[in-house]
């Protein structure tokens, strides 16, 4: 499914925005994203799977608080940042 | 200046890795360290706490950073910054499972090589208090289960309760030179205080005696207080300075008790601050950077005039080394790893600032001239010689 990625983890992404994963869990397709883009998951979900402070996940446009949320093939997950601070 | 052979002079250029809250600077000198280029940033926009070049191979270069949205993580690089790559298992805590609290890591805030007989092997402090070692040059680390999962772990480090601004935090990880299983680590938000281990960080216990906690009923507590920093004497590794909350203590073992050198400071200077620094071959030399802890803490230079402090007698007297600082309304602040030494004779001495200056002097102290300056706020500056 397409996955939109925020600017500041482009690096990972080799600046693409938009990439393929797969999964039938969120937990699964930021597995997928990260067996692309080793290092990419750990900069968004602390070890203890929680989202990172900042970190917005939306499935078809609808956001969600953790990443046990199941998905269909057929699903589109936006993540962005919300950027503050000095 | 971290090295494998501390007892040798540095001759060469001298490398300043400077990590800021903005990303990493590198200040080169001349071979007389009397002109500097900058070359940076690396890592614009990421909050850099250290920068730290491997002494034994002084090629392996390793960055901890996160950005204010991003996690924390640990970049390295073999060719001295010029390309760069992420650790691929940065420090993380245990993952515990569903109902329990995990701990999660904030920022990796101190980087340490190890023992010059263990080439590859890393420390890591990290906030919330936490330490971790890589064996393989900083790509993948564990957590130190000894330490980490202590069952006095939650009175050491209480997470919720108090911390520095940025966090309690983990940091002077030292090594004893003789033997890579003597470590001493110290924790700050009066948590553990300094701890040691004698079995390569299996277990801990508290070595605080003599120092003073004067933010809680018991003055001197086995565990409680707050150091700032902690540094060991490489060519006499039983001797251990202290900057902490309470005033600069000196340790000699086996001696358990710490001893308040700073008594001997000015009264009117006090011996609040939080870098302290060695002199690289005599251990009863030492450098210290004086902040106003008076009333509500101002943590700036006393009176606006800034001065580093050394003594070379083990704290029995300290001296003022002022020329070339600003003369009034500098109000300066160093954080505890923004001041070091060169293994140059005479030593060099550096520090950064708050508001993004670098200064350094290539006598010891005796003068200063700013070297950088319009930088983010310096989190640390280590001194490097270059292979």
């Amino acid at each position: 499914m397409k996955v939109w990625i925020p600017q500041p983890l482009r690096s990972y992404t080799e600046q693409r925005s938009e990439v393929e994963a797969s999964g039938a869990t969120l937990a699964e397709l930021l597995a997928d994203l990260d067996r692309s883009f080793p290092g990419i998951r750990f900069r968004m979900i602390d070890e203890q799977d929680g989202l990172r402070p900042h970190m917005r996940i939306f499935v078809n446009r609808e956001e969600v608080q953790g990443i046990r949320v199941a998905l269909r093939p057929s699903d589109e997950v936006h993540i962005f940042q919300a950027l503050s601070g000095g | 200046m971290r090295s494998v052979d501390p007892g040798k002079r540095a001759t060469g250029r001298v490398a300043l890795l400077v990590a800021t809250r903005k990303g990493v600077f590198v200040l080169r000198s001349n071979a007389a360290r009397s002109a500097w280029s900058i070359e940076g940033p690396h890592f614009l926009g990421h909050i850099a706490h250290h920068a730290v070049l491997d002494p034994r191979d002084r090629r392996t270069l390793l960055v901890a950073a996160r950005t204010g949205h991003l996690g924390p993580t640990v970049f390295r690089s073999t060719d001295l910054g010029a390309s760069w790559r992420e650790a691929s298992r940065p420090p993380a805590f245990r993952k515990v499972a569903e109902g329990e609290e995990g701990r999660v890591v904030d920022h990796v805030f101190w980087l340490e090589p190890g023992h010059a007989g263990e080439p590859g092997v890393w420390w890591a402090g990290t906030s919330p208090e936490g330490l971790f070692r890589s064996e393989d040059a900083g790509d993948t680390w564990e957590s130190v289960v000894g330490l980490n999962d202590h069952p006095k772990m939650s009175d050491w480090a209480r997470v919720e309760k108090v911390g520095t601004p940025d966090g309690p935090i983990l940091h002077s990880v030292q090594i004893d030179p003789r033997d890579p299983r003597h470590l001493y680590v110290a924790m700050s938000g009066a948590g553990g205080g300094v701890l040691e281990s004698t079995d390569g960080g299996a277990d801990w216990r508290p070595l605080n005696a003599g120092v003073l906690v004067n933010f809680a009923p018991d003055p001197y507590p086995e565990y409680g207080q707050d150091p700032h920093c902690v540094r060991l004497h490489p060519l006499a590794p039983d001797v251990l300075y202290q900057q902490n909350h309470c005033g600069i203590y000196r340790l000699e073992r086996p001696d358990e008790r710490w001893v308040r050198i700073g008594e001997n400071m000015p009264k009117e200077i006090g011996d609040i601050g939080f870098p302290i620094v060695l002199h690289p071959r005599d251990p009863r030399t030492a450098w210290v950077f004086p902040m106003d802890g008076t009333e509500v803490w101002p943590r700036t230079c006393p009176d606006g005039k800034p001065a580093v402090y050394a003594t070379r007698d083990a704290g029995k007297s300290w001296q003022r080394l002022d020329r070339g600082l600003p003369g009034e309304q500098a109000w300066l602040t160093v954080r505890r790893q923004a001041m070091t030494a060169d293994a140059h004779a005479p030593v060099g001495i550096y520090f950064g600032t708050t508001s993004g200056e670098v200064w350094a002097s290539a006598d010891e102290g005796a003068s200063w001239s700013s070297v950088a300056r319009h930088l983010p706020l310096v989190h640390s500056v280590e001194a490097a010689e270059l292979a």
